[in-house]
């Protein structure tokens, strides 16, 4: 259980307190459930988009504990859960060089090219 | 060439990034760097928002076996429900800053931490499920509509939720006073006791004075927060006057009257010492609150270690049959 707790805490989606290692270790008793991150398709034609975690025993729990604690109104037609700590992130920081290949290519993008106006349909 | 950059300094520039994010009105999530500060008012406030929503569940939960129909029911049953939901959206959000929802808990438990004040406040009539709807979740909504724009992300994001769900409270609330109102005798006594009994509380549930409110300052300055006490007590008050005319309810307060010169009310003194004792421990359910929260805690352990031990089975099993 532990090991799965600081897994949770070096995980991408969650933050870290100063270094500290959050969650039930060393206590047998307490039996803390894992993280799991939420995944909602508001309906048909629309992408999964994260809507927030939950804790649960395993994943068909976590699906269940889903259901009731995100789509109490409607709210989705589909649900997917993932253990938070099979989740790896980008860092956070947007001056991080690991976006710097997109920033400099503005040819990529339709407004980068002059067209005169009376050009139709472009 | 090679520049050495010291921790200090590394440090400065994490909280110029961090400030110039909060002054774009930008979000914080949560694998960003922020002051321990921060991190530490966030947990504090979003821990003692989830444990209020979570004890919230009580006062009016009390009623679920006895209300007057089953249309009752099902929509008490449904609000009931819904403020557990907002305790674990909030749960979730104070996860996000390195928090462990099980020593949230366990501080709700030994009194290490607190919730608000309005919930150690018994309700032994009926008319107190209207009243909380429309005057506890009222305050609740006036509250917590700015914190849709917290600077923390996550915060913001489960405030958003929560305030959507918060309308049907106060709608459900307002209705049942209505249909109460329009009953009997006996009936608009009990909503009028109802509103006596929970006018002041309410007005206590934004906190302390601004003067007496020392983190507040600090709050807003990082945009955690969006409006000082008083300005949110004096919005809440503005709101529910014509709410209360509409009624046919009178708010016991003698000094509340519109002032046309502010544009406002102005109304009487809330008794801080009263909200001070209830919050330190000494309010009519403060004992009560805390140890049906603790019974449910103790009384679910087994079904927590049965599904951790199935869950346990289940994933041994699997890697038997990969095996």
């Amino acid at each position: 259980m532990s090991s799965d707790m600081s897994s949770d805490m070096s995980s991408g989606v969650n933050g870290d307190m100063n270094g500290r290692v959050s969650g039930g270790e060393g206590d047998g008793v307490r039996a803390s459930w894992p993280l799991y991150e939420v995944f909602v398709r508001g309906k048909r034609g629309l992408n999964h988009v994260h809507v927030g975690s939950l804790r649960a025993a395993d994943d068909e729990t976590a699906l269940r504990h889903a259901r009731d604690l995100y789509t109490r109104r409607n709210e989705g037609v589909s649900i997917w859960v993932v253990r938070s700590y099979h989740i790896t992130a980008s860092s956070p920081d947007e001056k991080d060089p690991f976006f710097a290949p997109s920033g400099d290519k503005v040819y990529r993008h339709p407004t980068f090219y002059e067209i005169p106006d009376d050009v139709p349909h472009m | 060439m090679v520049v050495a950059v010291t921790a200090a300094e590394e440090t400065r520039e994490f909280e110029e990034h961090f400030d110039r994010t909060i002054a774009r009105e930008q979000r914080i999530e949560p694998r960003d760097w922020m002051p321990g500060g921060y991190r530490k008012t966030l947990i504090r406030q979003i821990s003692q928002h989830a444990h209020s929503e979570i004890i919230g569940m009580q006062p009016e939960g009390e009623w679920i076996t006895r209300a007057p129909s089953l249309r009752r029911k099902a929509i008490l049953l449904a609000k009931v429900q819904d403020e557990a939901g907002h305790g674990l959206y909030l749960y979730s959000a104070a996860e996000t800053l390195g928090a462990d929802r099980d020593e949230l808990t366990d501080m709700l438990i030994d009194g290490r931490q607190k919730y608000s004040s309005i919930f150690n406040y018994p309700t032994p009539t009926f008319a107190d499920v209207g009243v909380i709807g429309w005057l506890v979740d009222g305050a609740a909504i006036c509250n917590q509509v700015p914190l849709c724009r917290s600077s923390y992300g996550p915060y913001a994001r489960a405030m958003i939720r929560i305030c959507k769900e918060e309308s049907f409270h106060q709608r459900q609330g307002y209705e049942l006073l209505m249909t109460m109102t329009r009953g009997t005798t006996a009936q608009r006594a009990m909503v009028q006791d109802a509103v006596d009994r929970w006018w002041w509380p309410s007005l206590m549930m934004f906190g302390p004075p601004d003067d007496a409110s020392p983190n507040s300052a600090r709050s807003m300055a990082w945009k955690i927060k969006r409006h000082s006490n008083d300005e949110l007590r004096q919005r809440f008050v503005d709101m529910t006057v014509p709410q209360a005319e509409a009624l046919g309810v009178r708010l016991p307060d003698p000094d509340l009257r519109w002032n046309d010169e502010r544009g406002h009310h102005d109304f009487g003194r809330p008794d801080w010492d009263e909200l001070k004792r209830v919050i330190s421990g000494d309010g009519p359910c403060n004992a009560e609150r805390i140890a049906v929260r603790r019974a449910a805690h103790e009384d679910g352990a087994w079904v927590r270690e049965a599904a951790a031990a199935h869950a346990a089975k289940q994933a041994e099993r699997a890697r038997g049959a990969v095996a």
